[in-house]
């Protein structure tokens, strides 16, 4: 059977402009999270971890993306840096190029002073990624998927299945989006919003924090473009809790059941698991049900953390960049601390560590949950 | 989609104000209802039975009531919960949703309408009303894109990730609608 492999990555958050930058912030423990005052977003202070102003500007190339909206500039940004990593000719009619959004350009609502004249063509998914994929000469139509927290991880896998199905060679994997007053109000709404910086896991833990971002991976299952020790991407799987739509399963069964298809359909067994890279939001129900299905997967013995601490949540580019960050930490036989997190809060004892750990390993999993009951799991292996 | 081995064994089309299965008119309002009532009518008509419809935005009471009507003669126990796939579509996205509930930010924000700002929340509502518990995801695309769809499909398939899937497109914006639902199978039934 085919294998496919990682080519090239990219991170822009606000730690930094390239999963060189990003890693080496986070592998020394530091955040992106801070307290924000921002009445255009938010009539009261919050944290998030957010661009500062002026940073996109700096990273633009002699090109300016002006035409471009800020959402449309961090797919951009992000798309053009891992590109530049790899000699792969995304316009040879054998790549997928695949855009991972929540809410894509809904800031355009926001900036007119009647939201009845917001720009709706510009605020389609797909039109949006046309956008971006034309900058780089790809005519093709774009695949865009939209499901919430996982569709970051899900537009890996989904890149995975049709390289493997024999539709494409390559793929462009690339997602964002952007911290708006429409987002942040939504979780204020559900009072999901934590007071402080996200506390993952732990005792004290009062919610999400949120944040912003773009990360972009290149895949491909031909022999001559993949590097010495690049990434392999296992097997995943996607299930639903048919429970709730903005609450979790209660028993965490179906990420379980996710998580044992990605081990297996891997080749693996729970013991080949390095660590988990869990979704760890920081809600009381998300990371209670994460523990659970530790405990129903049998990944009680292995360590699990969570990069909210560092990025916030990043929506539609969680599961990029946190796949990312694992994929680094993989090859650097590092397991990542979960910032925030002191004491441990959850029913089932998870592995959750505060300190940074050396470790041999070969294989790692990364998970992620949503709205609307959504669940995905992916191995990712040296 | 009759690719491989894979066969549409029911399809459900709902536009115009009509609402069609396996090409047969099952139901239909005047055209000039509009969309809320003409979703309101066709709900009483064809279950009646489910309060937690009246909840929902227009694209997930438009998903369950074209699930309802596709599986009506069909349902699919026959299948493991982990064994049935969503695929969805459309053009869209949650805007029409998003609209209302920014309409709501400036006073007070609705945790209501918000839950409903992600396209794939229609996928939830189809789940837990009907128990699937496999495979789902959400593409946005400016057409119905059969073959994007398609492939998706063969492969989840192809690694026996789904035994049986419903697959289609959902659209909603304003007044304007279209709701195309296949369900694949392996094996080829003839229609009802």
């Amino acid at each position: 059977m085919k294998s496919v492999y990682v080519v090239a990555d990219n991170i822009l958050s606000p730690l930094g402009r390239t999963t060189e930058e990003n890693f080496s912030i986070v592998s020394r423990g530091q955040s992106g999270i801070q307290l924000h005052e921002n009445r255009a977003l938010s009539v009261h202070p919050f944290y998030a971890a957010m661009l500062p102003p002026g940073q996109l500007e700096r990273y633009w190339s002699e090109d300016s993306l002006d035409t471009y909206t800020k959402f449309e500039q961090l797919l951009i940004l992000s798309v053009q840096n891992a590109l530049d990593r790899t000699t792969i000719d995304i316009t040879d009619g054998r790549t997928a190029f695949i855009v991972s959004t929540t809410k894509g350009n809904i800031e355009l609502l926001e900036q007119q002073s009647d939201p009845a004249n917001a720009p709706l063509k510009e605020m389609e998914l797909f039109n949006t990624a046309k956008k971006v994929a034309a900058y780089f000469n790809y005519n093709q139509d774009p695949i865009v998927i939209s499901n919430a927290c996982i569709s970051g991880l899900l537009a890996i896998l989904t890149a995975r299945r049709l390289i493997l199905s024999g539709r494409y060679d390559h793929a462009v994997v690339t997602g964002a989006d952007v911290v708006t007053q429409f987002v942040l109000s939504g979780f204020q709404s559900f009072q999901a919003v934590s007071s402080e910086p996200c506390r993952p896991f732990d005792a004290e833990r009062k919610g999400v924090t949120l944040g912003e971002g773009a990360a972009t991976v290149i895949l491909t299952s031909k022999e001559a473009y993949i590097p010495a020790n690049a990434i392999k991407v296992g097997a995943g799987a996607v299930s639903n809790d048919a429970n709730h739509i903005s609450g979790p399963s209660r028993t965490g069964m179906e990420l379980s059941n996710a998580i044992q298809l990605a081990i297996k359909g891997s080749g693996l067994t729970q013991t080949d698991i390095g660590f988990v890279s869990a979704h760890g939001t920081a809600t009381l129900y998300n990371d209670e049900m994460e523990s659970k299905a530790m405990q129903l997967a049998g990944l009680l013995d292995v360590p699990v953390n969570s990069f909210k601490g560092y990025y916030g949540h990043t929506l539609g580019a969680a599961g990029l960049i946190e796949a990312i960050i694992g994929m680094h930490a993989l090859q650097q036989n590092l397991v990542i601390p979960t910032l925030g997190f002191e004491t441990l809060g959850v029913s089932q004892p998870v592995k959750v560590n505060r300190e940074i750990e050396q470790k041999d390993m070969q294989h790692f999993l990364k998970t992620v949950s949503g709205f609307g009951g959504c669940n995905a799991a992916m191995i990712f292996s040296k | 989609m009759e690719k491989g081995e894979l066969y549409i064994t029911t399809s459900c089309v709902i536009r115009d104000n009509q609402i069609t299965r396996n090409g047969a008119l099952l139901w239909e309002t005047s055209p000039e209802m509009e969309l809320p009532d003409f979703l309101r009518a066709a709900y009483d008509h064809f279950s009646g039975q489910y309060p937690k419809f009246h909840k929902m935005d227009n694209l997930c009471k438009l998903g369950w009531l074209a699930t309802e009507v596709l599986l009506q003669d069909k349902p699919l126990a026959g299948y493991a919960p982990e064994e049935t796939g969503l695929i969805l579509t459309n053009r869209s996205a949650s805007l029409d949703t998003d609209l209302k509930y920014y309409s709501t930010v400036k006073e007070f924000p609705s945790p209501a309408l918000f839950v409903y700002t992600l396209p794939n929340i229609v996928m939830g509502e189809i789940s837990i009303r009907h128990g699937f518990k496999g495979e789902n995801i959400f593409f946005t695309t400016d057409h119905f894109d059969m073959e994007l769809i398609t492939a998706y499909a063969e492969q989840l398939f192809s690694e026996n990730a789904v035994s049986a899937c419903i697959c289609g497109w959902i659209e909603v914006m304003n007044q304007q609608y279209e709701v195309i639902l296949h369900l694949v199978e392996k094996d080829k039934q003839t229609y009802n």
